[in-house]
Parts: structure tokens; sequence; C-alpha cells
């Protein structure tokens, strides 16, 4: 009933766990598997180690979730190692990730990741946490994001696909640009730029100030997203972002997603969210005499 | 998540690197529990509860970086911010023997079970490489049927020699229709701790042992403190966990990763 074909690829379920949760280890997102979901996405990994921002670089609250993590990751070398332990734990489709400063760097990391045995390379060009040292993420501006993604198509021997930031206002322009520049598919969105602030201490509670909002919060900015995306674009889109529940799911798949990514759903149900969301589809699907996830995809254009 | 800013009650001196904070704060922590004590400005880190009565509850802490740091020139009064408690904690049971095993500053979890298990006879080894190591000996001696022995590597206190070493002599001492009603706990270097799980394997005594990961987020979300190949999270399905989990955990004693990720072996 929720079997669903990405790019060619059978996924046994739509839902993948999104970049940046549950971390890079290949236990830790076969981990994630063997709680339900169809696939993994690793957290970005970068050439060099790197440690990220220090803590607090995390904040879960009733309705939404804020990191600034800093893209901290043990570097490609170390990360292509646990990706290839990841497929020795477990079958089930694996989407690398990669974030750099340079057009350049980004090619060389896209040659370099696909020594690992991963099906999909997902260009991390939004994330909101890191602008002191890398400047606005890529994903504003349509020059930076065709060039990146020229850069990485030419060198990637699996499909790609480009994530993009809802703080960009012209998201379905930035998609399209992508599109024509060769991107295999467009994950949207990345987390939106926000911050919190600690009354009783009277300082921001992020060490980076300010961080990437995510959680119910983010869902019907993101769901908004992929809907003008899939107006905008034919290439299929991986809607993630605040997805929680398995009508938040559904709602993703009828503005046009192929895949669901989940996150910081992990944060408000636990790792066990993946069982529950794909139950909870497959309960709504029955009541409402949806066969398949093919019948409802977009269906909310028509 | 609201702010839970809190001011320092108390400072107690344990040694010239080891102060014990107080806060009066309902907690409600068991031992073996972590929370995450926040110094503005400086970093977030996990720390686990060495006293907790309901009303007030205590931090042991070595000074070792730029947050414990700045943490050791506070005064009472001066405030910090508090997450938490986390993660599993110790078997609590009065009707258990227990045989606490501590290594250096690894007594702070256990110091606080002594406290929660009323009654229950203790056997507890502490050990450090030298005298210097050893903390809460005053406090330990006013528990109630509690045995209190002290190793020291370089014999400068106590039984020269390794905590391990004292628990094999203890663990022979049982009668073996009462071995299930010994649970062994320890806390300390994991090397010391992998020797402690090797040795209660061997003798068919049950353990429950605190593994100790880099953490981040102290909530499941991160990924840091995973451990292969299980792939969980030691925050979350630790610090504390049984025997057999802790048999399960292949890279017990051999490595943990670092904050970035990478893999760092044991010694």
């Amino acid at each position: 009933m929720l079997e669903t074909i990405f790019l060619n690829k059978q996924f046994s379920n739509p839902i993948v766990l999104a970049s940046g949760i549950l971390g890079v280890t290949g236990a830790s997102l076969n981990n994630v598997i063997k709680n339900g979901a169809g696939g993994v996405t690793v957290k970005s990994v970068s050439k060099e180690p790197r440690l990220g921002h220090p803590n607090p670089t995390m904040a879960g609250y009733e309705h939404f979730f804020i990191n600034a993590v800093g893209l901290s990751n043990p570097g490609i070398e170390n990360a292509i190692l646990e990706l290839k332990k990841f497929k020795e734990l477990s079958n089930a489709p694996l989407i690398g990730s990669i974030f750099a400063g340079t057009p350049e760097e980004f090619g060389w990391l896209a040659e370099k990741i696909c020594e690992a045995p991963i099906d999909f390379l997902e260009i991390d060009i939004s994330c909101p946490n890191v602008s002191r040292e890398f400047g606005d993420p890529f994903a504003y501006s349509v020059p930076a994001v065709e060039k990146i993604t020229k850069a990485v198509k030419e060198k990637s021997t699996v499909p790609i696909s480009v994530k993009l930031s809802p703080n960009a206002w012209n998201i379905d322009i930035i998609a399209k640009a992508a599109e024509s520049s060769g991107a295999d598919a467009i994950t949207a969105v990345n987390t939106i730029s926000g911050m919190t602030i600690d009354v009783r201490a009277r300082r921001p509670v992020l060490h980076n100030k300010q961080g990437g909002v995510s959680g119910p919060a983010l869902f019907p900015i993101a769901l908004k997203c992929v809907y003008d995306i899939y107006r905008a674009v034919k290439i299929p889109i991986i809607g993630t972002g605040g997805v929680t529940t398995g009508e938040n799911a559904l709602a993703m798949i009828m503005a046009g997603a192929t895949l669901v990514g989940v996150g910081s759903a992990v944060y408000f149900r636990g790792v066990e969210v993946f069982k529950h969301i794909t139950e909870e589809m497959t309960k709504i699907m029955e009541e409402e005499g949806i066969k398949n996830l093919n019948e409802i995809r977009g269906c909310v254009h028509l | 998540m609201d702010s839970t800013f809190i001011k320092i009650s108390d400072i107690e001196i344990e040694n010239s690197n080891v102060k014990t904070f107080y806060f009066d704060y309902e907690l409600k922590s068991k031992p073996g529990q972590f929370i995450m004590l926040w110094i503005p400005g400086t970093d977030q880190k996990p720390f686990s509860v060495s006293f907790d009565n309901g009303q007030k509850f205590g931090l042991t802490i070595f000074k070792r970086g730029p947050a414990t740091n700045k943490l050791f020139k506070m005064k009472i009064g001066d405030r910090v911010g508090i997450n938490g408690p986390y993660g599993t904690n110790f078997t609590i049971n009065p009707n258990l023997h227990y045989i606490m095993v501590a290594g250096g500053y690894g007594a702070a979890p256990l110091k606080f079970l002594t406290q929660t298990i009323n009654g229950a006879a203790i056997d507890f080894i502490a050990g450090g490489r030298t005298k210097d190591n050893l903390l809460f000996e005053e406090e330990l001696t006013k528990i109630p049927n509690l045995n209190l022995h002290i190793t020291t590597d370089d014999g400068s206190k106590g039984y020269k020699g390794f905590v391990t070493d004292v628990l094999v002599e203890l663990l022979a001492k049982i009668d073996p229709a009462q071995k299930d009603k010994t649970l062994v706990v320890t806390c300390g270097p994991e090397l010391m701790q992998k020797k402690v799980l090797d040795i209660c394997n061997e003798h068919n005594i049950n353990c429950e042992v605190s593994i100790e990961r880099y953490m981040k987020c102290g909530m499941g979300i991160c990924g840091q403190c995973v451990i292969d190949d299980l792939g969980i999270c030691m925050c979350k399905d630790g610090p504390v966990v049984n025997q057999k989990l802790a048999n399960q955990i292949f890279e017990f004693g051999k490595y943990h990763r670092d904050k970035s990720g990478v893999i760092v072996h044991s010694q």
C-alpha cells in the first residue's frame, strides 16, 4: 500500500529519515530502518571532520524544535566507512548528503562520497546556521544553485537531490534553476531561520544565537513550499519539514511529494515515530479507500 | 522547554579539582541519571547527579575544560541553566546486596545510589590511581550497612591494586544461593567497567554498567552517543544499561566516538 518508486528505486514506504537527525553512523541509520523508515539520509558530511558549534546546539519546545549544531561530522573519509557499514546491516535505500563552501569542493565531495554505496546524493546548500563561516546559504541565490548543481551533477554517479531553504521567498524559481542545471530531485525544505531567548538568563538559548526551526511549526510552511515546487518542476520532491503524523505525511504527498522526510518528529514521538507514521497513513488510506500513493500524489493541484 | 535558570545554593570542595554544587530545586532524578548543565556563553555539558533528596540536588564536578573552569569561578547565588533529568537509572531495591565498583570520579552516581537504597547491604569498592582521586570517604562511612573498600593503584591509601581484585574476592565469598540477590553496579573508566562486566559474566552475577559516550543533546536526537552495532542512543537507552545490553555493545571497552564522530580507541 505504501510502496513507493523514487527515481527508479523501490522504497517499502515513502518515509525517510531527514538529514541531520540521529547522525552519521551505520548502526544508527540501521536502527532507524529497524524502527520502520523506508530509507535514510545521512547527516551532512564535509571534507574534514568538524566539531560544530558549542552547546546548547538544540532545544525542544511544545510546537517546534530549534538547532544550530554547526554541521559537526567525522569528515568524508570516516563517513564513507559508516555508509559502507550501513549497507552491510541493511539493504534499504541510502541517501548521502554533503555540504561545502564552494562549488569546486561540492564537486570534489560528490565524486568522493560516490565511493560509498549510496543510492542518491542530497546537496545541502540551505543550512541556516553557518553563515558566519560560509556566508548566506547558496539556496537563496539562483546563480549559486545553478553552479553547485552543475558541479555536483558532473561528478556524481548517483541521482542528486538539491535541498532548498524555506527562507528563499522564490523557492519555486530556485527549484526550477536546480532542475534545469541537472538536479534529479528536490528536497524541500531545510529548517527555517529563527531564535529563542532564555528570559531568565537574558540571552539567546542557542550558543550560535540563531538556529533552524523545525517540528510542527514548520509543517504548514514546508507544505506550501512543496506545493509551489510541484507546480514549477517535473522532477520528484522529497517533502520534508515538520512532518510528525501520518496525516502530515499524506498531506505532503497530496501537495506533490514522492518521498517524505521525517526528522524532528523523533524528538516529539521517539525513534518509533517512523512506524507510527506509516501505521497512521495506512489507517487513513483504508478509511478513505486509497489503494496506493500514486492515486493521491499532487491531487490538490487538480 | 521553559527556562530553568537556577541559583547555586551551596558549594562543597571535595578536593583541589572537584567540587559539589548544590541547587534548591526539585529535580526528581534517580541515581545514574544526568542533567545538561548550561554555563551561559561557554558551553552546555552532561553531568551525572550525585545527590538528590527531593528538595535539593547536587552535581559533583571535576574541573577539566572551559565550561567547568568557568563554573569553578562561580559563587553561591550565581545562576546556571539545567535541563533534565535524562537517561536511565540504576535499579533501586533495598532487598538486594549491592556491590558498587567506583573508579575515581565515577563514585558520584554510586554515592547517590547508596543514599536511596535505605538499609540495603552495600559493599562499596572505591578505587583511584592515588588517594587524591578518591571521593566521599566520610559520607560513605556514615551509610548504614555499608562496607567501604578502598583501593589505590599506587598504594597511597587502602589496598594497593585494582577495584577488580577486591570484586573477585567479594564474589568468591557469596553463597551460591544468594547469587540472584546480589547486584554489581559500576561507574568509572571504561576499561575498568569492561573488566567488571567480564568478571560478573564469569561468576554469573547480575550487574549494571554506566556507559559514558559523548552526548550533545541528551534527548536522543543528535545521534552523537549511538553505539555499535545496536545503533541506540546512550543518552536515552543509557547511560545505565543492564548486563544483557552491556554484553551486546560491540564497541564497549574497544572504542567510542569524539565530538565530530571520529572513532577513538580505548586505552
